[in-house]
């Protein structure tokens, strides 16, 4: 089983996490920094695994991928495949990818919302749910076609960008 | 540009629709991102705090406000931050009609809520309503929430529903719905029980997707009991086979793979149900010899399934022809350059070294190489196979690998690991007891306050008992350098505490024992510990022991006492000491100092530690004393339990009228509240203690005080002078609390410490049963160490041969390891001395000649070399030969017996072998492979 997904950027700072089981906030963050704290004194160019049985319990591995300025974590328990999750995580990616055309730090920033809906099409209660990135894609454009449907009200504001302006 | 840049992806994502935010939360986003210092953060965090709780106060937020307002809560809160006072209003968000809101809501909460929150009570009806849904949308996100906001009470309110969407006409529904019911399963096995044959059901759904689904619940129901579903292998099988031949829709293809996930899981099942299970294994042999085949190693999805299946084969009972498969994948994998590839290919061979020993011979360069890979990962992989394929032969180098490493991390917890996994190594395999004693030296050196106190203890035990053969000599040696090692390591600074502790005790035991250290020598040593480490008390009750022991062997023994100055001065201090431990310690000090040596002697007798001592429970002594008491007017004594178990008597019965299910509400009157004692013990030939009727009666009238409280009077419970407290569970613990009987309660029942027997066979025992097969050459160490049995020595002496010392026998191949006599058949009766140890006594005389012209032929009786890595590989080489020419000769080969008393006395063949240990004696932890090869034998 999967016990989280973070991603966190190359500061420590938390992009996106979600615990499959409950976790109070304090130990949320905790963990967010103890996970960054073993990334980050990891070399280059060695394996993408950790074993991390001093955070999360006996028998808990990481796979974490390094992109850009974001690491992707996910960690997960002895029923799951290391070099699967590897590619678990090439599957967020390349869904993000197709989302936002060349996804980037900013994207999941701002997109917080959609990030956890793609996330949940992918993961679902801690278990692999869809490992083909097409068919994510087709479910989240679905949920965000009939969202956009069953709200009348635009949500989008005129101007994102005149923000920038000022 | 890149402001242009992301002013362009700005506008973008304002076109996605429905994602979007508004300009202030991009703002917050903004600025925290910007943000330079973590308080700055949190500065911009609380303010925005503020701001969100003023707005969720006013009236009338529009929705699409309100939903960002949400999303901006979960935002803080992932910074770490508290947003519990904005969780209402996600919960009510759940409740819109509108599927956007209602997904935020759901989110919001999944996020913000544990399934045992108050406001979980709120959702639940929502969550009923919405799985009823038509629009799958919405049942989808429903499903979603349940897997997280759910727990064993809820479960029940929303099962049926569930069930019922295992029919969905929607696949997504379908899965999400078993992955829901699996959920629950893992929270609470119990409530899912009669729902389980839903999952096969399912297994033969007509969506692929479903299927797969299916198949991590029924992962852990396997995992749970293999035996009930044992029919399903061919099913698997089939279904395996189906997809390795792209049977599957080309949706389910990942990077040119035939959904591999799926075939994941479904090795991982036909790992459980294959083990130990030679039908199950047969039929699955085929499937897993074409994956070998399918699988592209070029890919990493590949990779992950030829891992998986080399797996597979390691649990199940393989095939002569799949073993060869699987350690073909594992040498690829070991050969790639992938860090990753390498980590699965360790990992492969330390699950098939089980199987077949041998297979790590051929990758040793690899292992080597690994061991010395900078990614920690990796090398503790390693460190693990290495732990895994320890023996005799070549613990010595690897322990030496793993103190090198644990000394050099930092990481607290796989410190304690790998100190752990030392001492068991050095347990289960030490060559010789002076080298088990520099590896817990040197572990309690390096880890001390990571280990467990046991350690210290066995270790304790181990140097007073010796190795529990019939040889005082070879125990008082052991002592000897045991003391020697420790009188050198005692100077150091900042040792742990568990260690001084050990040195202080084997000091105090036996420091003077062989009369090489004078006592105030030793005494002088002994009150520096004291001295340094003087905020910690145990370190100085040990201490002051310790000197207690020397001093009384050394009254005993006749000799005048002179108490050194600084001795003195530390009785002085601990005599006011704080510490009544110390105190009384110290008062016993000086209570004995003033002793003759008669008296001494009964009190401390030398070497008494392994003695056993009898304990009077019954205080029988008294008797005569308690006799006349009685006869001179003195009531008899009556136990508390006796005492108590009289009233239990008189109230049980009056508690009978009404004996009332404990949860149902009762109505009557509080009952008076009594002494904890379990009824069953009662005796009514007692004198009844008026006291406690008085103090109930004290009592009445605030139990009657309110019905409500009536529930949570306690019956049992003895609430004099104890702040009484109402409610439920005070009410179930304290039943709890007195049904367990009175022997566990009062403490007589605690068992002494485990004997010595037992602790001489638990290593062993559990050693064996983790591996079932264990050669007779491991048993045999074994047994060597850890008792009776001298003839284990031998084996030994068989592996390292003349090159003699411990690091030599790296040079060795593991293949010239003949075990030159069979196994004396009762190998493992530890308890009393062998057979052939009672006939070993005979050459044992005739050795002693022979001891000592090798130590002199060694140059030195210094033992201590062995601690001082650098040379004297003479000294060691005289005290090893030794050790294992008496081992052969106990074991009354007559060959190596007598060639060896001829060496004894031929002083040119010794010297000879001296050269030789020099030549062969080099460090291992050079470069050189070779050298390990011992290591992989």
């Amino acid at each position: 089983m999967i016990k989280a997904v973070m991603m966190i950027n190359t500061q420590g700072k938390p992009r996106l996490s979600k615990f499959y089981d409950f976790m109070t906030v304090e130990k949320q963050q905790e963990l967010i920094r103890g996970v960054f704290s073993e990334l980050c004194s990891r070399p280059e160019n060695v394996s993408n695994f950790l074993e991390i049985d001093s955070l999360f319990g006996p028998d808990s591995r990481l796979v974490y991928k390094h992109y850009a300025t974001l690491y992707f974590v996910l960690v997960f328990d002895a029923s799951e495949n290391e070099l699967a999750m590897l590619d678990l995580i090439q599957v967020l990616v390349e869904t993000l990818d197709k989302c936002f055309s060349n996804v980037c730090e900013l994207d999941i920033v701002f997109n917080y919302s959609k990030m956890h809906t793609v996330l949940d099409e992918i993961v679902f209660g801690g278990q692999v749910l869809e490992t083909n990135s097409t068919e994510v894609m087709k479910a989240v454009e679905e949920i965000s076609k009939l969202e956009a449907a069953s709200n009348a009200i635009s949500l989008v504001p005129k101007s994102v960008s005149g923000w920038r302006g000022r | 540009m890149e402001q242009l840049k992301t002013i362009g992806r700005e506008l973008a994502m304002g076109s996605q629709g429905g994602f979007g935010q508004s300009k202030e939360f991009l703002d917050l986003v903004k600025s925290i991102g910007e943000a330079r210092s973590k308080a700055e953060e949190d500065r911009i965090v609380l303010s925005e705090i503020d701001t969100l709780k003023r707005k969720l106060l006013e009236p009338d937020i529009p929705k699409r406000k309100m939903k960002e307002y949400i999303i901006r809560l979960v935002y803080i809160e992932m910074l770490g931050h508290d947003a519990s006072f904005g969780y209402i209003h996600a919960v009510k968000m759940t409740h819109d009609d509108s599927l956007l809101l209602k997904r935020t809501g759901y989110l919001a909460v999944t996020l913000f809520l544990n399934e045992d929150h108050d406001l979980i009570i709120l959702i639940v009806n929502t969550i009923q309503k919405d799985l009823r849904s038509d629009n799958y949308l919405v049942v989808c996100a429903a499903l979603n929430a349940i897997c997280r906001l759910i727990n064993e009470e809820t479960i029940p309110a929303v099962l049926p529903q569930v069930v019922e969407l295992l029919n969905h006409g929607k696949e997504a529904v379908r899965k999400k719905a078993i992955m829901a019911l699996h959920r629950f399963h893992r929270k609470s096995p119990s409530s899912v029980s009669h729902l389980i044959s839903n999952f096969r059901k399912r297994l033969c759904d007509n969506d692929p997707g479903v299927m797969g689904a299916t198949l991590c619940p029924l992962f852990d129901l396997v995992s749970e009991d293999v035996s009930s579903y044992k029919d399903l292998v061919s099913s698997f099988v089939s279904i395996l086979k189906q997809v390795t031949e792209r049977k599957l829709p080309k949706s389910y293809d990942y990077h040119q793979m035939p959904a591999p996930f799926i075939q994941i899981k479904l090795l991982k099942i036909l790992a459980l149900l294959g083990s130990g299970d030679k039908s199950a294994s047969e039929i699955m042999y085929m499937v897993l010899g074409d994956l070998f085949r399918k699988c592209d190693s070029s890919t990493n999805i590949g990779n992950a399934i030829l891992y998986e299946c080399i797996r597979c084969i390691s649990c199940i009972i393989p095939s002569p022809k799949l073993l060869e498969a699987a350690a073909d994948a594992i040498s690829k994998f070991l050969k790639s350059d992938s860090h990753n590839l390498k980590y699965m290919g360790i990992d492969g061979l330390g699950r098939l070294i089980k199987i077949s020993p041998d297979i790590a011979e051929q990758h040793q360069l690899a292992v080597i190489d690994c061991l010395e890979d900078p990614d920690d990962t990796l090398k503790r992989k390693t460190f693990e196979l290495l732990y895994k394929m320890t023996k005799s032969s070549n613990v010595e180098v690897i322990v030496d690998r793993m103190i090198d490493y644990m000394i050099s991390i930092n990481d607290n917890h796989y410190k304690t690991e790998i100190a752990s996994r030392c001492v068991e190594l050095a347990e289960q395999f030490a060559p010789s007891n002076q080298w088990f004693i520099q590896i817990m030296n040197k572990v309690f050196e390096h880890a001390g306050d990571l280990v467990n106190v046991k350690v210290a203890h066995n270790l304790m035990r181990l140097i007073a008992e010796g190795f529990g053969e019939e040889d005082d000599d070879a125990d008082s040696k052991l002592r000897l350098s045991a003391v020697e090692s420790y009188l050198q390591i005692i100077s150091e600074p900042k040792l742990p505490s568990l260690f001084l502790q050990v040195i202080s005790w084997v000091l105090g035991e036996y420091g003077t024992a062989d009369g090489k250290y004078s006592a105030s020598y030793i005494t002088g040593k002994l009150c520096d510990v004291a001295d340094a480490y003087s905020s910690d008390e145990t370190v100085k009750g040990y201490a002051v022991s310790a000197l207690m022991k020397i001093y009384a062997f050394e009254i005993a023994s006749g000799r005048k006492v002179d108490v050194l100055p600084e001795c003195q001065s530390l009785i002085e201090e601990l005599l006011a000491s704080h510490s009544t431990d110390l105190q009384q310690r110290a008062y016993e000090l000086q209570a004995l100092l003033s002793l003759d040596a008669r008296a001494v002697e009964s009190i401390l007798p030398l070497d008494a530690s392994c003695e056993d001592i009898e304990v009077d429970k019954d205080l029988s002594f008294l008797n005569g004393y308690i006799q006349q008491a009685i006869e001179s007017g003195a009531q008899p004594y009556i136990s508390e339990r006796e005492r108590s178990g009289m009233l239990e008597t008189t109230d049980y019965h009056s508690q009978d009228h009404h004996e009332v299910p404990s949860h149902a509400l009762r109505f009557e009157a509080y009952e008076r509240p009594k002494p904890a004692s379990v009824p069953t013990q009662a005796s009514t030939e007692l004198v009844p203690v008026p006291e406690p009727s008085y103090y109930r009666e004290a009592h009445q009238p605030i139990s009657t005080s309110s019905v409500s409280e009536r529930e949570s009077s306690d019956i049992k419970l003895r609430l004099d002078g104890v702040k009484q407290k109402w409610g439920r569970p005070s009410y179930q613990s304290s039943t709890s609390a007195s049904s367990t009987p009175p022997q566990a309660a009062n403490g007589t029942s605690s068992h002494p410490d485990v004997g010595v027997g037992s602790s001489s066979l638990k290593p062993r025992s559990s050693y064996e049963s983790k591996k079932p097969e264990i050669d007779p050459e491991k048993q045999r160490l074994a047994a060597s160490l850890f008792g009776g049995s001298s003839s284990s020595r031998s084996d030994r002496k068989s592996s390292s041969g003349g090159h003699k010392p411990a690091k030599g026998t790296a040079n060795k191949p593991p293949k010239e390891n003949p075990i030159p006599v069979q196994p004396p058949p009762d190998l493992l009766d530890f308890g009393e001395p062998t057979a052939t140890s009672v006939t070993a006594t005979d050459p044992f005389k005739e050795l002693e000649g022979l001891m000592d012209s090798s130590s002199q032929d060694g140059g030195s009786t210094d033992v201590m070399g062995l601690y001082s890595d650098a040379a004297p590989v003479t000294t060691t080489t005289s005290v090893d030969s030794l050790l294992s020419e008496l081992s052969d000769s106990s074991k009354g080969n007559p060959g190596i017996y007598q060639s060896q008393t001829s060496k004894g006395l031929n002083s040119k063949e010794a010297l000879e072998k001296d050269a030789l240990v020099r030549q062969m004696g080099v460090n291992p932890t050079s470069q050189n492979p070779t050298l390990f090869k011992d290591l992989l034998g």
